[in-house]
């Protein structure tokens, strides 16, 4: 199959995804979006993995996807299940506030 | 064929921009719920480019899973807490945080850049042993048949283990968010 997009524009577009999303990380404060940009990471990574295994011609890329999206499932659910809890007691608590384990 | 490479120039295009605004969205949108719909926009612009790149299981799968469950699972717990309320974004903690994440980032897509096009002429190396393309063997089902038969082949003891991961990750979850009779005592009593 010869594609008229190269592998390099698809490995471009998830580095400038990972970027948006690794910014997101560090400027935003609300916990729940900080989730929504490691989501955003982990896609990139997803992209980045389908490109290659087309491109290499090898469909481990493609069952590596499989995984990181069942295991982004189940870091969602652990993750908004302690946010639930600490938010229920403290609502509008910002990632700042969150500062209990600090040295 | 000029009107086949011009189709997947617009299919790229167009999803990239999807994928792009979404995430932009995520970032600077001051409501919760409009970055969860600009995840989704994300997600949708993934799956998009997953088809293109003929990944037709993981394209469903994206959608089911991802736009599916795991961003209704953010808008329930936005709901559920009721944080649907706009944030302030003009606070910033620490002064020159986001000059320097802006930094982080732009010299991230800048390093990963010059990786890829330093590794560009070694993509041309091709030694898997191929993916099956519905197009190309006649068979529709070829990219899940192909995916499978690696999955419970090579993967079949990772895939167990993910069973148990997510086995661990329901019941951790029930016992977290589980108000225990006696803490709620106490918590009241603490809060008082």
């Amino acid at each position: 199959m010869i594609a008229a997009i190269s592998t390099s524009s698809y490995l471009m577009l998830a580095a400038m995804l990972f970027a948006i999303g690794a910014f997101g990380v560090l400027v935003r404060r609300n916990p729940l979006i900080i989730f929504m940009c490691i989501e955003l990471m982990l896609n990139a990574a997803n992209l980045t993995f389908v490109a290659l295994a087309t491109q290499l011609g090898d469909i481990n890329g493609q069952t590596a996807v499989f995984f990181v999206m069942v295991v982004a499932a189940a870091e969602v659910v652990v993750g908004l299940g302690i946010l639930v809890s600490i938010l229920r007691r403290r609502p509008a608590a910002t990632a700042d506030d969150l500062a209990e384990l600090k040295g | 064929m000029s009107d086949t490479t011009f189709l997947e120039y617009v299919v790229f295009f167009s999803a990239a921009a999807m994928i792009l605004g979404g995430a932009i969205g995520v970032i600077i949108l001051k409501n919760p719920v409009h970055a969860a719909l600009g995840l989704v926009l994300t997600l949708f612009g993934v799956a998009v480019q997953f088809v293109a790149m003929e990944a037709h299981f993981l394209a469903a799968v994206q959608v089911i899973v991802y736009a599916g469950a795991i961003v209704v699972l953010f808008l329930f717990v936005i709901m559920l807490l009721g944080v649907d309320e706009s944030i302030d974004l003009s606070i910033e903690p620490i002064p020159i945080q986001r000059p320097l994440a802006a930094i982080m980032g732009l010299g991230l897509v800048g390093l990963i850049g010059a990786a890829i096009v330093r590794a560009d002429d070694n993509l041309a190396i091709n030694p898997g042993s191929g993916i099956d393309v519905a197009g190309e063997t006649g068979n529709n089902d070829a990219n899940i048949q192909q995916l499978a038969q690696n999955l419970y082949g090579d993967h079949v003891f990772a895939f167990q283990l993910t069973s148990v991961l997510l086995i661990v990750a329901v019941a951790g979850t029930v016992l977290l968010t589980r108000k225990w009779p006696r803490d709620v005592e106490s918590s009241e009593s603490s809060d008082a």
